[in-house]
């Protein structure tokens, strides 16, 4: 009695899974609470979803609401249990209905075609009938070229006063759904792999530096295996905007003390080693460090001389063969020149760094100016001589994001299953071909019956082009 | 050679022939059907010159700030599809062309007073919105392979999903049978909404200065009627729009009746649904979701964050899910899919316009 009962529960659990209402109450459950979690910016400080919620229901509700939301996890509602559980309920719904319905449709997928007998292809959804003059051995070779045309192999059966010809096409089709369902759990999987196997960091790298780990969340420290360096970052703009064109980090990977990897990223090209990819995500400007770079210079003199230079601020140099000297006195971190030939500073970030050079001659004070990255014009100096800025190095950071993901490759494996899926499922159809010819006062009785579970008004089309070569040609051939 | 003057000539064809298309429904004369259809024709073969003519001159503006660029590189950049305004012109196109396709198959024009409005709308939006027409610079995210084919595949997606909006909401007008069913409530507020928005853009459009125009979108949507600094407007305009929507209520059985009047019936409706989101749900999950879950991989270093942008195309996955399985499997057939497919499409304008407009996220779209 009791082990009974129990049956019909475990039957009445399955049953539940196994149905399709489910899915659609699923479906609606995942979409609704996923605008809340649009709205609500999500792991965000709370004063900015209070800011959010006090202009949707007003001050006095807002903190309420907050608190409300906050319980039942919609900060983080994406990892919160009860959506994590709506997904795995969603996984559990596509295997059980797989499960169930499988085995129903396998059997028609490999269910051979056999011959039907003429009020059955009547009953079909599409079905022609046509008299040919000439006996069946006659139009027959006409009929099973006809069929071929359309791109059916028939089978042939030899019958009372003629034949029958009957085929089908894309019955695997039919398991095209199954494929779908099924990348969806692959792709789940691979998310899993992802989240127990991987990880999510971020670095932030200047310029010069070196680390051996990368950080998650707030605090948390990942060993990476091996030290990443950054040599160089730069961001290129579009002509003269501030538009960025590229940001790129030249990166080195050492392993064992020695260089293993060199590689320049920036946003969509990445550099991965050992299964670990860097990706070029923010850069910034180390404040405290700003008067401390290096001035790259290339300093060509009038005859062609040319010495490149790295400089601190405040150091001296000189042009070569001659007695013209310069000195670093200022700089700035986004230097523009206005109509008036007027200079300012118009950010904090590196847009277009500049230096103020004092020249001398012989110890002499001769002449002074900015001198600017992004305008070659102002490396002219009055006597030929050509003082190139080529960078300020040693002041900007990269900021990377770290990720590993060994479950990356069975997502993509399921997306193409995915796309593989979805064409055979609604671009795919079964079709089946009843094709009977029977002899009729020495003419030929030809009946055609035919099933499509798609799609059928192609199929359709196609029974009648092949119904109108196959009179014509008889009409030619006469 | 500059795309603008073809562009403007197929914005007035297309505002045109939805006036036609509309007054053939109305008349049901032969040869206004047939000018709806060639004006249409007119408008979509003007604006393939344009999106022709700005991909050459986007491929040159590449090259100029590109010039080591190869060619095949060069040109994948260049395709017209890289912001907002770019976007919603190919949206235009697509749902023109998918439009015509039908038309022409099904041998009936009166789906083009459902579709045309879409894109008068998508139009109007476009000038009001005073999103950026000139061609930029492209931003470092943006400079993927994946950039074109994403949004290539989503945008045809969108416009089998627009069909498939204007076919189902022609279906449920079809098919209520009183003022008190719930399926007619739902399409006169639906249709109510979409014509107060395109009115009240239009109002935008003519109380805004040039230089107002040029600013962006989020600073004057419906400034001049709903969100208006003057609280008399702001009545006025919800007691207008209130009434608009009760009249549509109360007359709109006159436009089942001229529907009725026609060659279409609801099952041919209902068949141009499902096709046309047929169409629509496996470009979407190719081009939309799985192209970009492969390119924010590649981008961003993980391929679904549960940005907003995200979210909303997967909520859009799943109404339109939701409407295959109920039709499919669970067996619905009728009102109850045909509001799936509407919903469907309210979802797909919330994902690519609302979120920009009103959420955060990572997109580019809609901040030019």
């Amino acid at each position: 009695m009791e082990g009974e009962r129990n049956k019909t529960s475990v039957h009445k659990i399955w049953d539940l899974f196994a149905s399709v209402k489910l899915a659609i109450v699923i479906f609606a459950l995942i979409s609704l609470t996923s605008i809340i979690g649009t709205v609500l910016e999500q792991r965000a400080e709370p004063a900015k979803n209070i800011q959010i919620l006090t202009k949707l229901f007003g001050e006095s509700l807002a903190p309420t609401m907050y608190n409300i939301l906050e319980k039942l996890g919609f900060i983080d509602m994406y990892h919160a249990w009860w959506f994590v559980a709506l997904l795995i309920i969603l996984a559990t719904n596509i295997i059980v209905c797989s499960l169930e319905r499988l085995p129903k449709i396998w059997k028609v997928v490999k269910e051979p075609i056999q011959p039907m007998r003429e009020e059955q292809l009547k009953k079909f959804a599409i079905n022609r009938e046509i008299v040919l003059k000439g006996k069946p051995d006659k139009v027959k070779d006409a009929v099973t070229g006809a069929i071929k045309g359309a791109g059916f192999n028939y089978t042939e059966s030899k019958e009372e006063k003629g034949y029958q010809f009957y085929s089908q096409k894309g019955n695997y089709s039919r398991l095209g759904v199954y494929v779908t369902h099924f990348s969806i759990l692959v792709i789940l999987i691979g998310a899993i792999i992802g989240v127990f196997f991987g990880f999510n960091g971020h670095l932030n790298l200047p310029e010069g530096a070196m680390s051996n780990v990368a950080y998650s969340g707030r605090e948390k420290v990942i060993p990476l295996g091996f030290d990443i360096r950054c040599d160089n970052f730069d961001v290129e703009f579009y002509g003269r905007s501030d538009m960025p064109k590229e940001y790129r980090s030249y990166l080195t990977v050492i392993k064992n003390g020695r260089e293993v990897l060199k590689k320049s990223i920036a946003v969509n090209d990445p550099l991965t080693y050992e299964g670990i990819t860097f990706y070029q995500a923010s850069y910034g400007l180390i404040p405290e460090n700003f008067g401390k770079g290096i001035f790259i210079f290339r300093v060509i003199s009038r005859d062609g001389k040319i010495s490149n230079l790295n400089l601190r601020f405040g150091d001296t140099f000189e042009i070569l063969n001659t007695t013209i000297s310069g000195k670093i006195i200022d700089l700035s971190p986004a230097l523009k020149i206005n109509e008036k030939g007027q200079v300012f500073t118009y950010a904090n970030q590196m847009n277009n760094p500049a230096v103020y050079i004092d020249f001398s001659e012989s110890g002499k004070h001769k002449y002074s100016g900015w001198l600017l990255k992004r305008y070659p014009e102002t490396w002219q100096l009055p006597e030929g001589h050509r003082v190139e800025f080529i960078d300020y190095w040693g002041v900007e950071y990269t900021g990377l994001q770290v990720r590993k993901d060994p479950g990356v490759w069975v997502v993509y494996l399921g997306c193409i299953t995915m796309s593989i899926g979805l064409y055979i499922a609604f671009f795919m159809s079964h079709r089946r071909l009843w094709v009977r010819i029977v002899e009729e006062r020495n003419n030929t009785r030809v009946v055609i019956g035919a099933t499509s579970n798609k799609n059928r008004a192609a199929f359709e089309r196609k029974i009648n082009k092949m119904l109108s070569l196959l009179s014509k040609r008889q009409e030619g051939g006469r | 050679m500059s795309s603008s003057i073809f562009f403007d000539i197929s914005a007035f064809a297309y505002i045109l022939a939805m006036v036609i298309y509309i007054g053939y429904i109305a008349f049901r004369n032969n040869a206004v059907g047939k000018a709806a259809t060639s004006v249409t024709i007119f408008g979509f073969i003007n604006q393939s010159i344009a999106l022709l003519i700005r991909w050459v001159n986007s491929y040159d503006y590449w090259l100029a700030s590109h010039p080591s660029s190869a060619f095949i590189e060069s040109l994948l950049r260049a395709a017209p599809l890289r912001n907002l305004y770019e976007s919603l012109i190919f949206f235009v196109w697509s749902l023109i062309l998918i439009h015509l396709i039908i038309e022409f198959r099904y041998k009936n024009r009166s789906l083009g007073a459902f579709v045309t409005p879409i894109a008068a709308l998508t139009l109007a939006f476009i000038d009001v919105s005073g999103t950026s027409k000139e061609i930029q610079p492209l931003i470092p995210a943006l400079q993927s392979n994946w950039l074109l084919f994403h949004v290539l595949l989503s945008f045809l997606g969108y416009a089998a999903f627009g069909v498939s909006f204007g076919a189902a909401v022609a279906y449920i007008i079809m098919i209520t049978e009183s003022r008190e069913e719930k399926a007619y409530i739902f399409w006169s507020i639906v249709v109510g909404i979409f014509l107060i928005v395109l009115i009240a853009m239009g109002i935008d459009l003519l109380s805004l200065t040039a230089v107002q125009r040029k600013e962006f979108i989020q600073s004057y949507f419906l400034k001049a009627t709903f969100r208006s600094s003057s609280g008399g407007i702001v009545a006025v305009s919800w007691v207008v729009s209130i009434a608009f929507v009760f009249a549509i209520w109360r007359f709109g059985f006159g436009l089942k009746k001229i529907l009725t009047s026609l060659s279409i019936t609801p099952n041919m409706l209902d068949e141009i649904t499902y096709k046309s989101i047929a169409i629509g749900f496996p470009l979407f999950t190719l081009g939309g979701l799985l192209m970009g879950a492969i390119w924010a991989n590649s981008a961003w270093g993980k391929y679904w964050g549960w940005d907003p942008k995200e979210t909303w195309s997967l909520i859009t996955w799943f109404v339109y899910a939701l409407y295959l399985h109920s039709r499919f499997v669970a067996g619905w057939r009728g009102k109850r899919v045909a509001i799936i497919a509407v919903i469907g499409f309210i979802a797909v304008i919330f994902t690519y316009l609302g979120v920009n407009l009103l959420l955060s996220g990572l997109h580019a779209y809609g901040e030019a």
